[in-house]
């Protein structure tokens, strides 16, 4: 097991910057997602941890050793990749075997490794089995065996969920927190879904445009954003927001509604300002009620567990999340009351403004 | 006949192992004169076959620069020889299994190798581990590629190494000897027919072998 530490890395494809100057300590151990939409960076980051990029500058270390120049092979890490990448002309268990074998172990060794790995991902009736012959789910953990035997010191994971069912999908989540609880070997992992994200991560780097936009534990990005960006991406459904113009006593909308502040914001009157605020800590209140935000219901959409109502506010739509039963229909005029001390205030240039 | 197998087998498999490299070379290598040695290549597929023959001759032949080193240090001998009918086929067969590899190579999905990059491979190891067997499909195609047109080869058979029967006399070559002298349609018939039965058989053959690849490949 190692740490790993990338230290302002760039990457540019000729002209075109990828990644502009990132930063990130994963502690040994620890288990890292990098998030972000597509084109941010992301995978294109882990290759290089991998060394399947070129590093175009900057320094990354494994452990003590700075690997810029190691190729992939000496990198002691194993990848999965989202395609799997298992080897249609070898069984499961010769795929499991394949780093064993260049590694020259004896042929009692790659039997037990492989056995151990098989059993506890439950592969142990496919070994014999070819690639072609198994599901999506089973090729999924065969690829995680195969990265599991080599017994290495940092996993890299490049969203190997994506192609699996939803329900699949969920089930594979909680199998690899599983695995990396019991074998606790530092793990990358990228994907971009940010509840894979968020139910996964001891720590989550969220990307945007080749640049790290947050680092920090999930709930962490959850609670407290650092921009609108994280606010906007962290979360399902989003964040709303609200623009407005700051006031004493609170942020003016341009619907005339003065929606309280309970800080007062290190702001000056008259700056402008994003009022962002979750759709659970909305509150679906009277119409008219002082300090609300006037709308009028458009879709509710009951799921069981709660119920997601969007409405129509200036400004756009609006989602609130509320858990008890609503007998709300369309078109009903509603007032949202913001939850106090669950609203965050971003600045003109959507950086969070401390302790809004 | 035994000798048109044997001038074709020689041919297919010496031009195996440069047909291999140079359809890697050309499928990944990001190199200057990639075009020209991609155009060279395909040469004897444009060019007219007794060009080739005679481009042969002028390198080759025994009083030729290549062809007078290579007799003098190494004894080896082309001009006249058999083994200079089964050099003129592979030069003749080269550019088709250059094609059916280099197809195949570039099939390959690169994360199947960089799997084995990150699993503790070196790029010699990956080359033998995962792609050739990744490959093997299209070599195979490229071998009865070079195999079918070195059966057929006449024209840079002709020119580089002549008709001599026994010595550099393949099946076209003798085919078309009968057909030059009276009477001799009986054995250019016999002669078509051994030619259509060789041809089939490594056709078959190759489909059979192809086809249980394809099957342990199917992803």
């Amino acid at each position: 097991m190692a740490n790993v530490s990338i230290r302002n890395i760039r990457k540019s494809f000729g002209p075109v910057a990828i990644i502009k100057g990132v930063n990130v300590d994963i502690e040994d151990g620890e288990f890292v997602i990098l998030v972000g939409p597509s084109g941010c960076g992301k995978s294109t980051l882990l290759r290089m941890i991998a060394g399947l990029e070129d590093i175009t500058d900057g320094e990354i270390r494994i452990g003590p050793r700075v690997v810029n120049d190691v190729p992939p092979k000496d990198r002691d890490i194993a990848m999965v990749f989202q395609s799997y990448a298992l080897y249609p002309h070898m069984t499961v268990a010769e795929n499991m075997a394949f780093s064993l074998k260049l590694k020259g172990a004896s042929q009692a060794e790659q039997k037990k490794r492989i056995q151990d790995a098989a059993s506890s991902l439950g592969l142990l009736p496919l070994l014999d089995r070819y690639p072609r012959q198994l599901s999506g789910g089973q090729r999924q953990r065969v690829a995680m065996g195969r990265a599991i035997v080599r017994d290495p010191q940092v996993f890299l994971f490049d969203e190997p969920l994506s192609n699996l069912d939803a329900k699949l999908r969920v089930q594979m989540r909680t199998e690899i927190k599983e695995l990396h609880q019991r074998l606790k070997t530092t793990t990358v992992y990228v994907t971009h879904d940010q509840i894979e994200a968020m139910t996964m991560a001891d720590k989550i780097v969220v990307m945007h445009d080749g640049i790290v936009e947050q680092i920090g534990a999930p709930l962490d990005l959850y609670d407290r954003p650092a921009n609108l960006f994280v606010a906007g991406f962290i979360g399902s459904p989003a964040m709303n927001f609200l623009d407005g113009t700051l006031e004493e006593g609170g942020l003016r909308l341009p619907s005339g509604a003065l929606l309280p502040l309970d800080r007062r914001p290190p702001l000056q009157a008259g700056a402008k300002a994003t009022y962002g605020v979750r759709p659970e800590h909305l509150e679906i209140v009277a119409a008219g009620t002082a300090g609300t935000i006037p709308a009028t219901v458009a879709v509710v959409e009951p799921t069981g567990s709660d119920t997601t109502v969007i409405v129509k506010a200036e400004g756009g739509n609006l989602t609130v999340v509320v858990r008890d039963r609503v007998s709300l229909k369309p078109s009903d005029p509603v007032g949202l009351k913001p939850m106090a001390r669950q609203t965050h205030l971003f600045d003109e240039h959507g950086q969070r403004v401390a302790d809004a | 006949m035994t000798l048109s197998l044997k001038v074709a087998i020689a041919a297919m498999v010496g031009s195996l192992v440069p047909g291999i490299a140079v359809a890697m070379l050309l499928a990944r290598g990001r190199f200057f004169g990639r075009q020209f040695l991609d155009a060279v290549v395909h040469l004897p597929l444009i060019l007219p076959p007794v060009v080739v023959g005679y481009l042969l001759l002028l390198t080759f032949g025994r009083r030729a620069p290549v062809g007078a080193f290579l007799a003098e240090h190494f004894g080896i001998v082309f001009a006249f020889r058999w083994t200079g009918a089964a050099l003129a086929c592979a030069v003749m067969g080269f550019p088709l299994l250059v094609r059916a590899v280099r197809l195949s190579v570039e099939a390959v999905d690169r994360r199947l190798e960089q799997a084995g990059e990150t699993l503790g491979a070196g790029p010699v190891w990956v080359f033998f581990l995962v792609t050739l067997p990744l490959i093997l499909p299209g070599i195979l195609a490229g071998m009865v590629l070079s195999f079918a047109r070195a059966m057929g080869e006449f024209g840079a058979t002709i020119t580089f190494v002549s008709n001599i029967p026994g010595e550099t006399q393949t099946l076209p070559t003798a085919i078309y000897t009968f057909t030059q002298v009276p009477g001799g349609e009986g054995g250019a018939l016999r002669l078509t027919l051994v030619s259509i039965v060789l041809s089939l058989m490594a056709l078959w053959g190759s489909e059979l072998f192809a086809r249980r690849l394809q099957r342990r490949l199917a992803a």
